[in-house]
């Protein structure tokens, strides 16, 4: 979901031969796309796709809330998708030009309702997990044979974290991720609305928080790959993309990506049309060349996630297809859960807590 | 008056009012509104259609409750304060740094004057943004310095450097210490040597006549070294967010936070206005200065 650098856009435009030309302008995550398919969009469509990337839903959120982004298409996470229709942000999906939706899963979009009732506004993209990246030589090395490797228990026990401490663990810098993972910790509703639930974190994150060596959202991608950290809670694909970076520089570390066996949260990428998109007609054009059941598959064989396509399941390679920590088994599925947006005097506790929790003030 | 000269006072007039003073009201005007889930995700917006009816209801629905809001947690003042504390230590470290630099360019023989002028501007080269970056490879714990160091033996462990307030405080003293040679440079380059030779024919030893003839004269440059340091280090959001560690409170992280995470554009728009006030005392301190000295130099 969320990719390396600090780039707020890179630009990949793809053939732009002549101004008057149609054009499509698409907003994605970095790093979150074959781009073969760009080209292939461009040959089927006679349609210039302009591509563009983003690595924070806040980023994107700020362009949509501002208006006249100029986006045709853009993929917001569920929680930020769901806020964004109350704030008037998209348009309906004009179904009757998206023959590809037979293709979608349904039991992905069941799971989208709870963001996007009626999955009116939105198509999924992407989706993943929240969970472990440990570097598995060093956690054994410093935690025994047994760490308890696919429990909450690793992060959020300070007998382990102490241990952990010495060489290094990161956790995403977003209280929207870490709250729920801590009250699924605790037993209680890791969907708790209420704050006098959410607050019973505050003993279990500040216990744990001065063994965290940094709450960030990106760098762990290459903290863990250099071998310059042991564990990060953060995003399933972002894990693997370390494991595979490991891998490539051939450097002696080893990452496995695990989901704790206590549940964790699903999360969902959403493609979107914004209610102010200069070419709506082209942007159902390539939403429904995305849901192609084969693009949809070389997409995900490429980034490594797992799509909400069920027809494209018979493209994907063994490897995406064939990985648990990708594609995980049905028990696992049930087990993942899913939350909703805190309305917004909640969400400024919550804010107030975190930084409380991480600076202690 | 003629037209001309008109033209030249009334340029950076027009300037200020364009690019400090409208959009300095946009944002006062944000603080004053109220957080709403909308596009902008703010409340009133001006409805220029409706006229000056339209603007005295505008009027009327703007307060000043998110400064009072900023007064009600201790986070802010703390941020301000730690701000305060990080910019003024990482303002002295770069001028302990950075005066031997200048002293030393100032030295040197005519020749190599504009080379050594070079590699102090040489950094800029490069941009910012992969400058700070790359020295999260110098001082992470796999880094070039902690690899080095262990492989002399000074330490067995590495140290534990990135994530710290130490990071930050490397990160501000490398990004600015042009900022400070320059204009110290400026000042020691047109000292008047036959100054020191005089000092010392009156019996200064080497040593005292810098600290009574060479020093007092560069203050200037000094003073201007040090606002120039000071000023962007005090707002600084990047060197802290990718160097420093999860405690380093910064007033532009809180301003971030209040920007993305609270997504409160009013809030965050208060906190942006007071730290604008904060500014303006050292930056008038700084005008004062500048102005006493083009005065004594007449």
């Amino acid at each position: 979901m969320k990719r390396t650098l600090l780039s707020v856009a890179a630009i990949v435009a793809v053939g732009a031969f002549s101004a008057s030309a149609e054009e499509v302008h698409v907003y994605n995550w970095s790093d979150y796309i074959d781009e073969e398919l760009l080209t292939k969009f461009k040959e089927e469509t006679g349609i210039d796709l302009i591509y563009d990337v983003f690595d924070s839903n806040e980023i994107l959120e700020t362009k949509l809330l501002a208006g006249g982004s100029g986006y045709d298409v853009v993929v917001p996470s569920g929680t930020f998708l769901s806020r964004q229709i109350q704030a008037g942000a998209f348009q309906k999906l004009d179904k009757s030009k998206l023959p590809n939706l037979s293709n979608m899963w349904d039991a992905i979009q069941e799971r989208t309702e709870k963001y996007d009732p009626g999955n009116e506004y939105s198509v999924n993209y992407m989706w993943g997990s929240t969970g472990i990246g440990v570097n598995i030589n060093k956690v054994k090395e410093v935690l025994g044979e047994d760490a308890p490797v696919d429990s909450l228990a690793l992060v959020f026990d300070p007998a382990n974290m102490e241990k952990l401490a010495s060489c290094g663990v990161h956790m995403l810098d977003a209280p929207t991720e870490i709250i729920p993972a801590a009250l699924t910790y605790l037993g209680e509703e890791s969907d708790a609305q209420d704050y006098e639930t959410i607050e019973k974190v505050e003993p279990v994150l500040t216990a744990i928080a001065p063994y965290v060596q940094k709450f960030h959202s990106s760098e762990y991608i290459n903290a863990l790959a250099n071998g310059d950290i042991c564990v990060a809670f953060g995003w399933s694909g972002d894990v693997l993309q370390a494991r595979d970076r490991a891998a490539e520089a051939d450097n002696g570390v080893e990452i496995e990506y695990h989901i704790p066996k206590e549940g964790a949260l699903m999360w969902f990428d959403q493609m979107a049309i914004p209610v102010d998109a200069p070419n709506a007609d082209g942007a159902h054009k390539f939403i429904n060349f995305i849901m192609d059941a084969q693009n949809a598959a070389a997409a995900s064989n490429y980034v490594y996630y797992a799509n909400g396509n069920k027809a494209s399941q018979e493209f994907l390679n063994e490897d995406v297809i064939g990985d648990t920590a990708i594609y995980p088994d049905e028990e696992t599925v049930s087990n993942l859960y899913t939350t909703t947006t805190w309305d917004p005097k909640v969400n400024r506790n919550v804010t107030r807590l975190w930084t409380k929790i991480k600076s202690g003030t | 008056m003629n037209l001309r000269r008109l033209f030249l006072i009334l340029t950076p007039y027009a300037w200020l009012l364009l690019f400090f003073l409208i959009p300095f009201a946009i944002v006062l005007k944000i603080a004053l509104s109220d957080y709403a889930i909308s596009i902008p995700p703010y409340t009133p917006t001006l409805d220029i259609s409706a006229g000056w009816e339209g603007f005295k209801e505008f009027v009327s629905e703007l307060d000043a409750e998110n400064f009072a809001f900023l007064a009600t947690d201790a986070l802010y003042y703390t941020a301000y304060l730690s701000s305060l504390k990080i910019a003024l230590i990482s303002t002295v470290l770069t001028l302990v740094v950075a005066y031997p630099i200048a002293y030393g360019m100032a030295q040197a023989s005519q020749e190599w004057r504009p080379t050594l002028m070079m590699l102090v501007i040489l950094p800029f080269w490069t941009s910012f943004l992969i400058r700070v970056y790359s020295w999260i490879g110098i001082l992470s714990n796999e880094g070039f310095l902690n690899q080095f160091l262990l492989w002399t033996g000074i330490i067995n462990e590495p140290l534990a450097i990135m994530n710290t307030q130490n990071a930050v405080y490397i990160g501000i003293v490398y990004s600015y210490l042009p900022f400070m040679i320059l204009p110290i440079y400026a000042a020691l380059e047109k000292l008047d040597e036959s100054l020191i030779e005089a000092a010392e024919d009156l019996g200064c030893s080497k040593i005292s006549a810098f600290w009574l003839v060479t020093f007092p004269l560069s203050i200037p440059g000094v003073i201007a070294g040090c606002f120039l340091v000071f000023i962007p280090a005090l707002g600084e959001f990047v060197i802290p967010s990718l160097l420093g560690g999860s405690d380093t409170l910064m007033i532009g992280k809180v301003l971030y936070e209040e920007f993305f995470s609270n997504r409160d554009w009013p809030v965050a728009s208060a906190v942006a206005v007071v730290l604008l006030l904060i500014l303006i005392v050292p930056i008038v301190l700084f005008q004062r200065n500048e102005q006493r000295q083009r005065e004594a130099n007449q």
